[in-house]
């Protein structure tokens, strides 16, 4: 394994908050954690002993497990933020009205992180993969499920292989539910629910028009839990730990503890857990600090938001703090750009990428997304006639019109960055293309 | 009972004709595709609505009574 890549598993440092590592314990750089090794370190997966009575956490019926899980306040880890709870009881209900017709449920772990930018769910697949399998067991064990079906990336194969070698080592050790892993393509949008149940189902890795939202039509037209391997790994440590420990970390809003990959011009890039609500300095901090000036930051992944690097030092990773400040934290991706990078040429050369990279089935998508990176091509070029207002009017019309939230993702981007690049897109509108439009970009973005 | 119009975005080519026919909620991007105004539709305009939606050629425009359990549906999608 090269230094880059096993620099994505770094764990958090020593220096950090009393609490930490959770997720990230015992983390190792060339191998998967073998399950008689998690089970050393986490202790065996609750409902094993479910009946004698003790433990802290979950360790009697079935659906106390959804209830721990509304008191620890767990909020999903794949971007939206969405209480996964409240996911588990939707799917809960809709079980009850159509389990005859439709089926039992079926538990469906995103770990298909079509974002460049994150590294978290394909880390802990690699290399904590029992943690996320233990979730999504608990979670198919609390909700009657069926199937567990675990969606990964076609080029994440360390994470691939590290959940399969997990799935067969549980098959033999005891009583898992019927487990298979879900392979699609490397494409932004594949980690869209509906693209992953549509996948799932045996259609192709494309949005699907919803509602019927996957907990009332899902994999097979059963109701499915999607939830993300991340958020899956936390419910693995709620089960075993209750909601009062995973509250003694985070804010009020987003308890608990969050992955979190920082990449950009820091001396260690890669995945860290951080309390929610921890500081971006203290973060670049426990990477070994930034190795150039900073311009600005994307919060959240290539469609969330850029913050001004004026704002840095004030910055927490939480939503409700980011908000203020008009971003999220997403699926926890922090990049930052670097002072000598084009911001303007950067945020043209992502938005086009990001156009390439729809499914191409709506037409506000398709259109919109490619006019607003053709609109900042020429404010780059110069020989733009409207210049940042049409990139907003665009905005606006791509936005929430798409099956999927790409276009959403894609329209906020280009939004913050006509705010928080405004000087750099009156020098371009004006001079034209600037000196460090000319260097190499800086963004990463997969050729695919 | 209160209607609420919905477009299938993945459905639609960008006809128009809902645009056509129901100009009270619903007007046309700059590529043709539907902007519709989120309000919901009343019985005054039911009829209109209903023969905006049979006039689809690819049924992307669905005229759907609003039902109980939506406030969760809406919530779910909204990411919030």
């Amino acid at each position: 394994m090269s230094a880059a890549q096993a620099s994505y598993a770094r764990r958090t440092q020593p220096s950090q908050p009393a609490g930490l590592p959770r997720l990230l314990a015992g983390i190792a750089d060339h191998a998967a954690m073998t399950l008689p090794r998690h089970q050393v370190m986490h202790g065996p997966l609750p409902h094993a002993r479910r009946g004698r009575g003790h433990g802290p956490g979950w360790s009697a019926g079935r659906l106390d497990l959804v209830e721990e899980i509304a008191r620890a306040g767990l909020r999903g880890r794949g971007g939206a933020a969405f209480s996964t709870a409240a996911k588990m009881r939707a799917v809960a209900a809709s079980r009850g009205r159509a389990a005859v017709v439709r089926g039992r449920p079926v538990v469906l772990i995103n770990a298909a992180e079509g974002e460049p930018a994150s590294r978290k769910d394909r880390t802990l697949g690699r290399a904590l993969p029992h943690l996320v399998l233990d979730g999504g067991e608990l979670a198919a064990s609390a909700l009657g499920a069926g199937e567990l079906i675990v969606g990964v990336c076609e080029s994440a194969r360390a994470c691939a292989d590290g959940l399969a070698m997990a799935i067969a080592e549980r098959a033999s050790a005891h009583g898992a539910p019927p487990t298979r892993l879900l392979i699609v393509p490397d494409r932004f949008v594949s980690g869209q629910e509906t693209a992953l149940v549509n996948h799932a189902s045996g259609g192709p890795a494309a949005p699907t028009f919803a509602p019927p939202m996957p907990f009332q039509r899902g994999v097979a037209g059963r109701p499915t839990l999607v939830v993300n391997a991340e958020t899956a790994a936390h419910v693995a440590l709620i089960a075993r730990h209750g909601a009062r420990w995973f509250r003694e970390l985070g804010t009020p809003e987003q308890p608990g503890s969050a992955l979190v990959t920082l990449s950009g011009p820091v001396a260690h890039p890669g995945v860290f857990e951080v309390a929610l609500g921890e500081s971006l300095p203290a973060l670049i901090g426990a990477a070994g600090g930034l190795t150039e000036s900073p311009r600005a930051v994307l919060l959240g992944g290539y469609g969330g938001s850029w913050v001004d690097a004026e704002h840095l030092c004030d910055l927490r990773l939480a939503e409700e703090h980011l908000r203020p400040y008009g971003a999220s934290l997403g699926a926890g991706v922090v990049l930052v750009l670097s002072d000598g990078a084009c911001p303007v040429a950067e945020t043209a050369r992502l938005a086009g990428w990001l156009a390439a990279e729809s499914a191409g089935q709506c037409g506000p998508c398709v259109h919109g997304l490619d006019a607003i990176a053709a609109s900042l091509r020429e404010i780059v070029a110069g020989t733009a006639r409207e210049g940042p207002r049409r990139v907003a009017r665009l905005a606006e019309l791509a936005r929430g019109r798409g099956a999927c939230r790409h276009p959403d993702g894609a329209a906020r981007m280009a939004l913050s960055a006509i705010e928080v690049f405004a000087r750099e897109l009156a020098d371009h509108a004006e001079h034209g293309p600037c000196e460090r439009c000319r260097r190499p970009p800086e963004l990463p973005l997969p050729s695919r | 009972m209160s209607h609420r119009l919905r477009v299938n975005p993945i459905a639609c080519e960008a006809h128009g004709m809902c645009a056509e026919l129901l100009p009270e909620r619903i007007t046309l991007d700059e590529w043709g595709y539907p902007l519709l105004d989120g309000r919901p539709v009343d019985d005054r305009l039911i009829e209109h609505a209903r023969r905006a939606a049979q006039a689809c050629p690819t049924f992307a425009l669905l005229l759907e009574r609003e039902r109980a359990d939506d406030s969760v549906v809406s919530h779910i999608r909204s990411g919030r």
